[in-house]
């Protein structure tokens, strides 16, 4: 769970071209969207792709997005149990 | 037509290298050979611009936001503000963003079409990002032209002036594809030495 | 400054050919929008997109060389030349082009040159005849629109004696596969401001008409007023407030010299997403327009993107025209915070000023006023 926590970070950082951020400013408990990050609705679907094209996940209502993309843990758990890749 | 006079009183221009503000070098890389992105980032990083939205741009809105900076360096802007219109144009339209869509899309067997491309696929996407910057809620417009077509961005200019939606316009040419770039913005206000001519216009584009 | 009038009109879409086609089909309630199996990698939407060959076979009529054209280029070509008469066309005529992607199917092609726009308007001026470069508006799905204002300005300034406006778009894989991936495209009819939307469906269109300063016919419009400004809030997703769709019609009233209550129809850019209707329901009831009848046409012919602006003001002027106002097809019960008067059924009654709205991406709007000329003025 630790090495899948810090991979998603290291993507994160990567595909929104979080360009500023290290990886050890991310918290796993910490917000993505609204005052942590700083992420907003394009990135939640560029999450969207990320899932599917890296774990096999197809997320479609952005409601489901919502809460899966709180934090890097609960991105994380939610991968760990539904990865199909 | 009673024409108002007003004028231009900064502009800029972003080429080959280097990075001009009112005639003058402000910035440049020794290489001509610097690669545009890695242009306006040592810029972004020299002036300490803090504005993380600036990493997720295309290259063509980076190319338009180094220029607003530059552009409207040391001049204040109320926020938001109402009287501020923004004009530009290009040749190349977004085809730089296009090629990178299409490239995702072309191979069935690796179709991941990104929303953070797709949406720097419109011209105007690269005035927005200038727009939000400042908070310019004032007229907008982005034309293409295969050359910079200074009559019309005169007329247009001029008739906002006149029916008096503005006072101040950042107008344009804002292009890039495939390497090739070039960027000449200038601001149109009612105080300035340079009056707003068509003749100006083309003086300045060259 | 001069008045400005849109004298002629014709348009093209999945609806019909020609302005009469498109309001009979209006009328009756018909919808060109149908359902598509699969467009490149994206299956199972519904959009409204030409029956295949309807566009070879009404550019045959023209008798040109069909090699010569891409599908865009035909499609404009069929719909400008009813309007554009031999003789019109002098050394003071603009030719004002709106498109979002123009050609882009050629770059899919791999053929980057076949792509521009300018080429693309190239192509149209030299086949007239146009004496003039091009003005070419390239800003989102507000384009169509905004080429009308533009021709009018540069009208106004002197520039241009009269002006053709021609806007146009098609759907293709390109545009298919980013909506797709914006989660925002329906599998079904869209459903403009209803409580049960599912999403937008993207269609497909030429619109076109003639501007001048004279009134050149009793069917003629006066552009009343227009204005286009920004939200400069967001690259993608609409304010929350309108702010730019509200100042867009506060300034277009102020050029107009008319106020809101003025206003006897509304044609919303209603694009059936949540976060579009939201806000346009916010920006009329903050503009005063929150009772007058309101209606989209997106349910009768998809978001016919650079073309939509055009294509719905020409609808709104046949709308005026018949003194008929349109039905907001699918739209059953209100989908937004705002209580809009949103047209169910057509009421009959003198209509003579119309709003036309248009908004897009990178947060741009524009809107535009247009008055019914009186026969006495002709």
């Amino acid at each position: 769970m630790e090495d899948l926590k810090k991979e998603l970070k290291v993507k994160i950082i990567e595909v929104l071209n979080l360009e500023d951020i290290e990886l050890s400013e991310i918290g796993d408990q910490d917000a993505l969207f609204g005052d942590g990050l700083g992420l907003d609705s394009i990135d939640a679907l560029e999450l969207i792709v990320l899932m599917d094209k890296d774990y096999g996940i197809k997320l479609s209502d952005p409601k489901e997005g919502r809460e899966i993309f709180q934090s890097i843990e609960t991105m994380a758990a939610y991968i760990a149990a539904h990865r199909t890749k | 037509m009673n024409t108002s006079t007003v004028y231009i009183s900064h502009w800029c221009s972003i080429e080959a290298g280097e990075i001009k503000r009112n005639g003058e070098i402000l910035f440049s890389k020794e290489s001509e050979e610097i690669e545009l992105n890695d242009l306006l980032k040592a810029y972004y990083r020299e002036k300490n611009i803090s504005y993380p939205k600036f990493f997720k741009m295309d290259t063509l809105s980076k190319l338009a936001f180094i220029g607003s900076e530059v552009l409207l360096e040391n001049i204040e802007l109320e926020k938001p503000n109402l009287d501020v219109g923004l004009v530009l144009s290009n040749s190349n339209s977004s085809l730089e963003s296009d090629k990178n869509h299409c490239e995702s899309i072309s191979d069935k067997d690796n179709f991941y079409p990104s929303p953070a491309v797709f949406v720097y696929t419109l011209a105007n996407i690269c005035l927005a990002e200038i727009s939000i910057r400042h908070t310019l809620q004032g007229e907008n417009a982005f034309f293409i032209s295969e050359k910079f077509d200074a009559e019309t961005m005169w007329n247009y200019t001029q008739y906002m002036f006149e029916t008096n939606r503005v006072n101040r316009v950042i107008c344009g040419w804002v292009d890039y594809l495939d390497g090739g770039y070039k960027l000449v913005f200038y601001l149109v206000e009612k105080q300035g030495n340079k009056q707003h001519t068509i003749e100006e216009l083309q003086n300045i584009f060259n | 400054m001069k008045k400005v009038y849109i004298n002629k009109a014709n348009c093209f879409s999945p609806l019909g050919f020609g302005i009469n086609d498109t309001w009979n089909a209006i009328s009756k309630g018909d919808s060109g929008i149908r359902k598509i199996e699969k467009l490149g990698e994206i299956e199972d939407f519904c959009a409204g997109i030409f029956k295949e060959n309807i566009i070879e076979e009404t550019f045959a009529h023209l008798n040109l060389d069909s090699n010569t054209y891409t599908r865009l280029e035909k499609l404009a070509l069929i719909t400008l030349n009813p309007i554009v008469e031999k003789g019109l066309i002098s050394s003071r005529t603009a030719l004002v082009i709106a498109t979002t992607k123009g050609n882009i199917q050629e770059l899919e092609k791999g053929n980057l040159n076949g792509a521009s726009i300018s080429l693309l308007a190239s192509k149209i001026t030299t086949h007239f005849g146009f004496k003039n470069q091009p003005i070419i508006i390239c800003n989102a799905c507000v384009s169509g629109l905004m080429a009308v204002a533009t021709a009018k300005r540069l009208i106004q300034m002197n520039q241009f004696e009269d002006a053709f406006v021609l806007a146009l778009d098609e759907i293709t894989p390109f545009v298919v596969s980013g909506f797709s991936s914006f989660q925002a495209m329906s599998k079904e009819v869209c459903k403009p401001f209803d409580k049960s939307r599912t999403g937008i469906n993207l269609g497909e269109a030429a619109a076109a008409v003639y501007v001048s300063k004279e009134i050149k016919n009793k069917d003629s419009f006066e552009i009343l007023g227009e204005a286009s400004i920004a939200d400069a809030n967001h690259i993608s997703g609409p304010s929350r407030t309108g702010e730019g769709l509200y100042l867009s019609i506060q300034s277009a009233l102020r050029e107009a010299e008319i106020s809101s209550q003025n206003i006897d129809v509304v044609s919303a850019h209603g694009t059936a997403t949540l976060y579009n209707d939201e806000m346009e329901a916010i920006a009329f009831d903050r503009s005063g327009l929150a009772e007058k009848p309101v209606h989209s046409l997106k349910a009768y012919f998809g978001h016919t993107l650079g073309a939509a602006g055009l294509l719905e003001l020409i609808v709104l002027m046949e709308s005026l025209k018949n003194n008929k106002t349109i039905i907001s097809k699918g739209f059953e019960e209100l989908g937004v915070s705002i209580p809009l008067n949103i047209t169910t059924s057509i009421i009959e009654q003198d209509l003579k000023i119309g709003l036309k709205t248009a908004s897009g991406f990178g947060g741009s709007n524009t809107a535009l006023l247009i008055k019914k000329v009186l026969e006495n003025e002709y």
